[in-house]
């Protein structure tokens, strides 16, 4: 087959002739440490649920849930990603060279999600304990009930960030457009730089700690109570 | 001479102002909150109490009890799946969560579920390695709050069901009050312990239905195209959420009506949001007729089943299983005066009345202080019921809902449950005949279909 084609540098799997049934089988059971896909073409579904230590790199744009629910796999995908881009990723490590369209790492419980770019809405809802690394700016609702995990935001960040957060953290560099209910600005600690210290140097972005903010959860939303009627 | 007339007392009951309406206002008054539940809507409504079996006559044979087979033998996912899953009854365990139920109570449904030959299903707290060990057959629920869950309990699952809304609260997010939250429970959704849990109400990577179409395709290429895939909808508009649901690649549509239960949600969304489980099923059905998939998609249909009757009339109806929630619970013991442990029986009611409450009248499993140990995270509470007892009730419970199952269709003349029709049915009140599209008892008469 072509299209399959083995060599001492890993396996290169062409979606222009391989349908993705065919490819995300071969990536479930890799024969190979590092895999090349050719023409994703915007298909959704590419390289969801490998579970090996293995490199992917996707030449081109992704549509929806790429690398959805990752665990162990380290996948570059040189192009944009669409909604869902590593959802509910359990490990490894996803980065998208370009942008990612809405609820980038949703869910995700580890791993480490870069994207060079803009995310869009929602990136980071629901984590439950993944690391999102954000080059550029993120939607509005980013970070909505967020339970574990950071994300830092190179750039700005768009409305309600962090609405109806539990304990994840989320660090901005640039402007924050407004903060959702239960968000709040908090002082930056040492451990906090040091943790914005290390995801820069794991994603490559060469900024300062020090031109980070860090908001977290207020938890007053943490029990049903009269105070917080509007919000349950 | 003293006048001997009994004293009179003026005693006008108030069908606007009745007790229970007395007491919310009060309850509201005192409290300046809504209250927060548990089980089903209380209310009465339109229901399969309000139809009948024609039975066998002069025109159609019974088939004799003891002799003649009547299968009970029920295949749900053959869509898409390549391992549908195969039940010998019709009569499916609802998704009921780890943390509203405890781990017993999950264990001992998954021994009885897999000693009937039948399902269990997971619930908004992910999947414990105690109801997959018990389970031979166990559905994995993708829930808006995708608390706990993960690619390797997906793998191990025998079916995956899409959690769109519940027939509590169509439209509303699950809820878990901190007092149920212990450090496991926690652990499983990655939130801190003895806080109160939200779930969302919408998922967090997709919305509508073109979105859930790529969504299913993503878990079927997750896990090669081997489970069958749920989608499972709170009744609200079931006609179109069907065609919905089934456009999107489901292989089986789950339609849960009002009567459904729920470990903890605000009473006015049970008792004043969807539509009941009778006109569900009918819409529903109609849905997946009109679109020629009868047979294809699988129906399973939940919210109040209760009795053999109940699960008889909804096959009829149309429906290829039921799913029961609340009944599994009565069957472990909910809401009775005593529980069974070390062998013995021992009083509850007093720990009833700790909560206001009384056997009969009980709804509080958000309180986490169940009296009998069934949906309580309390250690010492939650050893009321033993996996072994409640596995027992249950499977003698199903079993009497099975017996009751086939006695109707052997009267109505047939060798499987499957073959059950609605021309067997009629119904006893207008309001059912409407819901239901069956003709009045005794007439021809639909309402809202021209006369035969
Ligand atoms: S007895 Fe237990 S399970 Fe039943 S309603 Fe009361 S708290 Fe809920």
């Amino acid at each position: 087959m072509e299209s399959l084609t083995e060599s001492l540098t890993g396996l290169t799997l062409d979606l222009a002739d391989l349908s993705l049934r065919e490819v995300n089988q071969t990536l479930h059971q890799p024969t190979q440490n590092h895999v090349q896909i050719l023409n994703p073409n915007g298909c959704h579904n590419l390289a969801v649920g490998l579970d090996a230590p293995i490199t992917v790199e996707i030449d081109g744009h992704v549509g929806y849930y790429a690398a959805g629910m990752n665990q162990q796999a380290s996948v570059t995908i040189r192009g944009n990603a669409g909604p869902g881009l590593a959802e509910n990723m359990m490990s490894g490590r996803v980065q998208v060279k370009g942008f990612a369209s809405v609820s980038a790492g949703a869910s995700a419980h580890g791993g480490l999600l870069v994207i060079d770019g803009d995310a869009s809405l929602r990136c980071g809802i629901s984590l439950k304990g993944a690391d999102i690394v954000v080059g550029g700016n993120v939607g509005s609702f980013s970070a909505f009930m967020a339970q574990a995990g950071r994300i830092v935001v190179c750039g700005d960040a768009g409305d309600a960030l962090g609405d109806s957060l539990y304990e994840a953290v989320i660090y901005v560099r640039g402007q924050i457009k407004s903060l959702g209910a239960d968000a709040q600005l908090e002082p930056m600690t040492a451990s906090d730089y040091a943790v914005v210290t290390e995801l820069l140097s794991k994603a490559e972005f060469d900024y300062s700690a020090q031109e980070f903010k860090r908001v977290a959860s207020a938890k007053q939303l943490y029990h049903w109570n009269i105070d917080a009627q509007q919000d349950y | 001479m003293q006048n001997a007339s009994p004293k009179l007392f003026s005693l006008e009951a108030s069908a606007g102002y009745d007790p229970t309406i007395i007491s919310y206002i009060q309850n509201a008054a005192q409290h300046g909150l809504y209250e927060i539940r548990g089980l089903g809507a209380k209310r009465r409504l339109p229901h399969f109490d309000d139809l009948v079996f024609l039975g066998a006559s002069l025109t159609r044979y019974p088939l004799e009890g003891y002799r003649e087979k009547c299968s009970t033998k029920t295949l749900l996912g053959t869509r898409y799946a390549s391992r549908p899953i195969e039940l010998e009854i019709p009569i499916t365990i609802a998704g009921m969560s780890f943390g509203s139920l405890s781990a017993n109570v999950k264990e001992a449904l998954g021994r009885a579920a897999t000693a009937l030959g039948t399902s269990t299903t997971t619930g908004d707290g992910g999947m414990t390695s105690e109801e997959r060990l018990s389970s031979k057959t166990l559905v994995y629920q993708c829930l808006p709050s995708r608390y706990g869950f993960n690619p390797n309990d997906l793998r191990k699952a025998d079916a995956i069901e899409i959690v769109i809304g519940q027939g509590a609260k169509p439209g509303g997010g699950g809820l878990l009050l901190g007092q149920k939250i212990n450090p496991r429970v926690a652990e499983m959704r990655t939130l801190p312990a003895g806080v109160d849990q939200r779930s969302a109400c919408r998922h967090p990577d997709w919305t509508g239905s073109d979105d859930l179409t790529i969504k299913i395709q993503e878990l079927r290429e997750l896990t090669d195209w081997e489970k069958p895939i749920y989608v499972k909808v709170g009744a609200s508009r079931p006609f179109n959420d069907v065609k919905l649901a089934v456009q999107a690649g489901a292989d089986v549509v789950v339609v849960d009506g009002m009567q459904g239960g729920t470990a903890a949600t605000q009473s006015v969304f049970i008792e004043h949001v969807g539509i009941p489980t009778l006109a569900a099923v009918r819409q529903a059905v109609n849905a997946l007729e009109e679109m020629n998939m009868k047979g294809q998609v699988q129906l399973i249909v939940s919210g109040g089943i209760r009795t053999g009757a109940d699960v008889a009339k909804a096959l009829a109806m149309g429906a290829d299983a039921v799913s029961i929630g609340q009944g599994v619970l009565f069957a472990l013991g909910c809401n009775s005066e005593t529980y069974l442990q070390d062998g013995e029986h021992h009083p509850a009611i007093e720990d009833y009345v700790k909560m206001g409450t009384a056997p009969t009248y009980c709804h509080h499993c958000h309180t986490g202080q169940c009296p009998v140990g069934i949906t309580t995270q309390d250690p010492i509470l939650e050893k009321r019921l033993e996996p072994e007892v409640g596995a027992a009730r249950l499977r003698n419970y199903f079993n009497t809902l099975t017996m009751e199952l086939t006695t109707i269709a052997r009267a109505c003349g047939k060798q499987n449950v499957h073959h059950l029709e609605r021309e067997d049915l009629v119904a006893l009140t207008l309001e059912a005949a409407a819901m239901a599209q069956l003709p009045l008892a005794g007439t021809d008469w639909i309402p809202g279909m021209p006369s035969r």
